[in-house]
């Protein structure tokens, strides 16, 4: 096995969705800088929307919302706990997003007008365009990356971030998952890309890799911008969604909701106002599916049937198309029985809820010279769309940040440690499989971490994390692939260990499901209205601290905070 | 201090996706299942010049089916979750 090194200006990690959009503004920015992007898989299929997606979830357009009420909707649908300003950076931005993304060839829904299709989901706003023929996105995004000369390595897993003497970042270190070769890129500012902590909670089913995410992304990015000392925010704002149950799919609000199907209880009565997915939205779920009314079930069985083979169409071609497949399996028809449905298991995305690296209006960490988007980076409810518009930010961030500065000097010991932690699940004789590790620490995340919240229960699988921190020293990979799976259990570790930590550390109930603490049961702004953020402390030590909300930049009046607190449906008392 | 032994058990497990022999052209040097996998669970067999899948880890996503210019792959749902 060799190592190779190579000098970039400007170095994307991740060529999923926010990644190829940052690497083709930077090439826009300056046409001249060395830009490279670094992808775990092949950036053909990569990410979240390898095989597209089937609508645009927070679409800011003009005649159907303004930036202004985004920003009200998703500071009352995360209860309070966001960075308004880059919110309000995304929604000003969204539109031109929405544009430029249909002038490269992506096809979004239009009326006999030409006018966009939008559609009302969310509890206030209408925010939701559907792309019924949105398979083709990756495809039209390789377009754009081939025609700026944007230079992509494909097969290159990314395991730590470099970090100059000065504290600047200085590029990666990773390894080819078919070679083993070990890399040393170096770079003046570095993009990370890498999705969700996906292959955190183990799926109902115990199969490892039956994830919600694309278990590709496996929090590497979370666990890389923790040790390169970056803050990350809202990591105890877990995601957890409504699906299809023992199927990875999502179901009702976005795509089936506009044509008349909503979750239903067993009895096939309605019971949440609002499918947007929320934590509060997430609470009832779990409310009714453990208690008398369970399961849950799609509901659609009552629509026409071409409005059943439109559902069908959408669902089944875009984002999740073995989805048909599953339900043949099973003898489900749309068109005669409700289809019951599960809640996911746990996973860190701020693209659906709020975990992720900290980052400033400008995809800017605390980090000098890294930017992050996507998402990995914190921007509450951020989604594909704010992938994109934060791909960009951080695409031009990083193009200015490598005019202005050179390379940081690293010192050569940084590399031979890196090199000898990454290759020594080959070089050992002998020892722990990485998929039972795996196995092992995610059914632990299951057990100790997954809401309700127990203090106790966290505190025991913070000891259960630690000493699984042992067992990696004990790994052992007979091939460069079991070492990508080997390395990913390194950050899927660092993963369940910040769950803990900051889940434990914010004492108080907030976003419905996703923070509810049982031996903290109330919501309590007085001390609690703050981030809660999380880093690599001056001692090595994984800690926590607050930081205070800036100043809202738009006036919230107390119908709209509330929105998402009742999202029950109001059954009359029926008299004796 | 005694150090930890590693005794090693192999256990059998159906994959999920099928390569049809017929219709797979690996041996004419195509790779287009391989490449595009988001997990790199594929593989071609150079001794019969066939793709295969060499892991268990199907995120059951399918661009080697959609993607296969033969048809000569099938993405099944993985048993457990069938």
């Amino acid at each position: 096995m060799n190592t190779l090194e190579r000098e970039v200006d400007v170095l994307v990690i991740g060529g999923g969705t926010a990644g190829p959009m940052a690497a083709v503004k930077a090439k826009q920015a300056d046409p001249s800088l060395k830009v490279l992007l670094l992808e775990k898989a092949h950036v053909k299929r990569s990410g979240a929307i390898s095989m597209g997606m089937d609508g645009l979830n927070n679409a800011v357009v003009p005649g159907f919302a303004t930036p202004e009420q985004y920003v009200r909707e998703i500071t009352a649908a995360n209860d309070g706990i966001v960075n308004q300003k880059t919110i309000l950076a995304y929604a000003q931005n969204s539109y031109a997003m929405i544009e430029e993304l249909d002038r490269w060839g992506v096809k979004f829904e239009k009326d006999q007008t030409g006018d966009y299709a939008m559609r009302k989901v969310h509890h206030l706003g209408t925010y939701v365009l559907p792309m019924p023929e949105g398979h083709d996105i990756k495809k039209v995004l390789y377009r754009q990356l081939k025609k700026h000369r944007v230079e992509i390595t494909n097969r290159l897993v990314a395991t730590r971030l470099i970090v100059g003497a000065d504290g600047r970042i200085a590029g990666t270190f990773a390894f080819d998952c078919r070679s083993g070769d070990f890399h040393v890129v170096r770079a003046k500012s570095v993009v990370l890309a890498c999705g969700a902590a996906g292959r955190l909670g183990l799926p109902a089913s115990g199969y490892l890799f039956g994830t919600y995410e694309n278990p590709t992304n496996a929090g590497d990015g979370y666990s890389m911008a923790y040790h390169a000392g970056a803050e990350l925010s809202g990591i105890e704002c877990f995601q957890i969604n409504p699906l299809i149950k023992d199927y990875n799919g999502p179901a009702c609000a976005y795509v089936t909701g506009p044509f008349g199907g909503y979750t239903t209880n067993s009895r096939g009565e309605r019971f949440i106002e609002c499918d947007y997915w929320s934590g509060q939205m997430m609470q009832e779920f779990h409310n009714e599916l453990s208690g008398g009314n369970g399961p849950v079930f799609l509901k659609l069985d009552h629509l026409a049937e071409e409005t059943i083979s439109a559902i069908e169409t959408i669902l089944h071609t875009n984002e999740r198309p073995s989805r048909g497949r599953f339900h043949a399996g099973r003898g489900t028809d749309y068109r005669e029985r409700m289809v019951e449905m599960h809640i996911s298991e746990i996973g860190l995305c701020s693209g659906h809820s709020a975990s992720g690296v900290w980052v400033d209006e400008h995809a800017a960490t605390t980090v000098p010279g890294l930017f992050s988007a996507g998402d990995m980076a914190c921007v509450p409810h951020n989604y594909m769309l704010g992938a994109f518009v934060y791909g960009r930010f951080a695409g031009e961030s990083a193009a200015r940040h490598a005019q202005a500065h050179g390379h940081a000097v690293v010192d050569a010991a940084q590399v031979d440690a890196e090199r000898a932690r990454v290759w020594a699940p080959l070089l050992r004789e002998a020892g722990l499989p990485p998929a039972q590790v795996e196995y092992k620490l995610r059914r632990m995340v299951n057990d100790y971490l997954q809401p309700p919240k127990v203090t106790r229960k966290m505190q025991l699988g913070l000891e259960r994390f630690e000493a699984i921190r042992d067992d990696l020293e004990l790994l052992h990979a007979r091939n460069p692939h079991e070492l990508m799976r080997a390395m990913e259990v390194h950050a899927i570790r660092d993963c369940a260990e910040m769950a803990a930590r900051a889940s434990l550390y914010r004492t108080e109930s907030r976003w419905g499901l996703y923070h509810a603490r049982v031996d903290h049961p109330e919501r309590n702004d007085a001390e609690w209205r703050v981030h809660v953020q999380l880093h690599k402390n001056a001692a090595g030590d994984m800690a926590c601290f607050k930081r205070p909300l800036e100043p809202y930049l738009i006036d919230m009046d107390r119908h709209e905070q509330a929105a998402y607190q009742q999202l029950r449906i109001k059954t009359e008392a029926v008299p004796a | 201090m005694t150090f930890p032994t590693f005794a090693l058990a192999q256990q059998r497990t159906s994959v999920p996706v099928r390569i049809d022999d017929e219709k797979c052209i690996a041996d004419k040097g195509c790779t287009v299942c391989v490449d595009v996998c988001p997990l790199d669970v594929l593989a071609i067999d150079l001794t019969r010049g066939k793709a295969y899948m060499a892991f268990d880890e199907c995120w059951y996503c399918m661009p080697c089916e959609k993607d296969c210019p033969t048809g000569a792959v099938q993405v099944d749902i993985p048993y457990l979750l069938r």
